[in-house]
């Protein structure tokens, strides 16, 4: 009895950690491996010790794409923090139609990204795509979205022109992509948000509500601080999402184009991974954007200390 | 006052509803197009037909107008695959006659892109792709969660640990490893490259250890002093009290293999082996002009999904709700 109890949970787990070690754990030391070789497949590869680190720091596109990227999440991030909580708040308020309000909102997030990056494509062509026909409407004229290489902030202030090309702001190409991710993914954001609200206990607002708040107060007051802890798992999750964002890149643009406006850092990995077949290189700025990740999360995590109620 | 603001709620919620499904609405419309009508642009979202018809008492012939005088017009006489088999002729003006249509679907878009893709072998693998996936994701979480959270044993924090931090890591950071692995193991261009790798799940065996850990202490010593074995446990106690958690586990499982892209593109070259994304994204790349051939198949690979969404809705939503909820 005691010998089989003693080796039933290794079993138990056995299927599982295989598995795990082998797709997960082997790759992710691989690819650390991999960093410090010259590795393309054919043949067994060189070690060349630090060179595709030197390489990346050098390398012009690595730093554009990690720009792009770094523009892509501070206006995803927030976009999708203030729009979910939004809609979260107002259907939260509501009592008749709301689960169809909500399957609404929710129908983007289950749909497959490939799919709606061709609509999403489409819809922001030039010519006759449904964006600039509804523009057209209100009188703003056609935009080229995807075909656009000038920053938003450029063309808003055409003063900024003598700026380095960083502080142009996203492409315009850039910011249609997201503004698709944000509709992609507002529906779940919302649900999350929605759930959150629903904890918050009734008394809190009519305690305001007898102190003669305001609605705008009792949200400002109540509401946002109580649902601090939802907005850092949205912040978290949000930005760790983001940071991988590809399938639109690869289906909505010319291989993260133009010149290169729309190349975020995983499509970078891919081309010169996948392409280019340079899979020593890739490693080395997947493991930079590892790096990234992992302190970005550790410091939210620390931030969610000093902040949390 | 309290009533005004109400209906502001719902004006907004209506109007950005809208924005949420219009995409959907074009692309169905679109897709119910002739490309020349997607072309000229002028009908936005229901679908209409204008062309001239040549009627001279016997047949009815489509035909291009192309110079109208008072006695006679000058024609193109088109077939039924609007091909151009006589150019410039002269008919009577009276005899031409202009055809509006609206709405007019043009369903055979949808039978064109079936034949143009092979939907049918992609629906083939991405089905069995995700049912074998989910097969292994639950045989392997079950076992794995009840020994977390059911059993002593040692090193089961190490072990714990690891799966957790092995959770935290980007799928993009070791995709370039796992191609240069699949490619030692002679996997590549398999379905054991899209299936094994992801028969394990460690969000799944966490949300599995969570529920099975809230289940009643007393109900495993009763049953252990009935001489059940542990695996009997696990299938005949465990298991039935957890349909709800295992039926949320399989939604997520099987949206996430429906719906990835990067790992199967990245895995597979065979067209043989193509899943319905990678199947789709080629042919966005060989059809870019197509417009409404294209929709059309985006709608295929849609549709499937979202009718299973309609009627589990409740389920699905509550399901992605609760993964935000911290204990």
């Amino acid at each position: 009895m005691k010998t089989k109890w003693k080796i039933t949970p290794y079993l138990f787990l056995l299927p599982a950690l295989v598995i795990v070690v082998a797709f997960r754990l082997i790759p992710i030391v691989m690819s650390f491996v991999l960093s410090f070789f010259d590795w393309s497949l054919q043949g067994t590869g060189r070690f060349i010790g630090l060179e595709n680190y030197a390489t990346m720091i050098h390398d012009p596109v690595f730093w554009q794409s990690l720009g792009n990227t770094f523009w892509l999440v501070v206006i995803l991030v927030p976009a999708t923090i203030v729009f979910s909580l939004f809609f979260a708040v107002l259907l939260n308020q509501i009592k008749y139609l709301k689960s169809l309000f909500r399957m609404v909102y929710f129908m983007p997030f289950v749909t497959s990204l490939v799919a709606v990056s061709i609509v999403w494509k489409l819809m922001f062509n030039e010519q006759t795509g449904l964006i600039n026909t509804f523009l057209g409407y209100i009188g703003i004229a056609p935009q080229a979205w995807l075909a656009e290489p000038k920053g938003i902030f450029l063309l808003m202030f055409p003063a900024l022109e003598s700026l380095p090309r960083f502080f142009h702001g996203p492409s315009q190409a850039l910011f249609a992509i997201i503004i698709m991710t944000v509709w992609k993914g507002l529906g779940y954001n919302t649900i999350i948000y929605l759930a959150g609200l629903q904890n918050i206990s009734k008394t809190y607002y009519e305690a305001a509500e007898m102190d003669g708040a305001s609605k705008f107060r009792q949200f400002w007051n109540v509401t946002v601080p109580l649902i601090s802890p939802t907005t850092f798992y949205v912040l978290i999750m949000t930005t760790i999402t983001s940071f991988q964002t590809f399938s639109q890149i690869y289906l909505m643009t010319n291989k993260g184009g133009p010149l290169n406006s729309t190349k975020l850092i995983v499509y970078y990995i891919y081309e010169r991974g996948f392409d280019l077949l340079e899979m020593g290189y890739a490693s080395a700025v997947a493991l930079a954007l590892f790096v990234l990740i992992l302190t970005l999360t550790i410091f939210q995590r620390k931030m969610e200390k000093h902040v949390n109620y | 006052m309290s009533k005004l603001r109400s209906i502001i709620t719902y004006l907004i919620l209506i109007i950005f509803g809208f924005t949420m499904v219009i995409p959907f609405i074009w692309m169905i419309s679109t897709s119910l197009m002739t490309q020349s009508e997607f072309n000229k642009q002028d009908s936005l979202f229901i679908p209409k037909e204008e062309y001239h018809q040549w009627d001279n008492g016997e047949t009815k012939e489509r035909v291009i107008l192309v110079l109208e005088k008072e006695e006679t017009s000058i024609i193109h006489v088109l077939d039924s695959e609007l091909a151009i088999v006589e150019e410039y002729k002269e008919v009577p003006s009276d005899e031409v006659h202009m055809i509006r249509k609206k709405p007019s679907f043009e369903f055979s878009n949808y039978v064109k892109a079936f034949n143009k893709v092979p939907f049918a072998l992609y629906f083939y693998n991405t089905i069995y792709v995700s049912v074998l996936s989910l097969i292994g994701v639950l045989i392997t979480s079950l076992l794995a969660a009840y020994a977390f959270a059911r059993m002593e044993f040692k090193g089961r924090d190490f072990f714990f640990y690891l799966f957790l931090s092995m959770m935290m890591v980007p799928q993009p950071i070791y995709l370039i490893s796992s191609y240069v692995l699949l490619d030692k193991l002679h996997w590549l261009d398999t379905y054991n490259a899209l299936i094994i790798p992801w028969t394990a799940n460690i969000f799944t065996i966490f949300l599995f250890r969570q529920h099975f850990k809230a289940l009643p202490k007393e109900l495993f010593d009763a049953a252990s002093i009935d001489g059940c074995s542990v695996f009997g446990m696990l299938w005949r106690i465990v298991v039935p009290l957890s349909k709800p958690v295992i039926a949320t586990a399989s939604i997520f499982s099987l949206i996430s293999s429906w719906n990835s892209f990067m790992w199967p593109l990245v895995m597979t070259n065979r067209p043989e082996l193509r899943v319905l994304q990678v199947g789709l994204s080629y042919f966005n790349q060989e059809a870019s002009t197509q417009t409404s051939l294209l929709m059309a198949s985006s709608a295929f690979s849609i549709i499937p999904v979202l009718i299973v969404f309609f009627f589990a809705q409740k389920q699905i939503i509550a399901s992605y709700a609760k993964t935000g909820m911290k204990d």
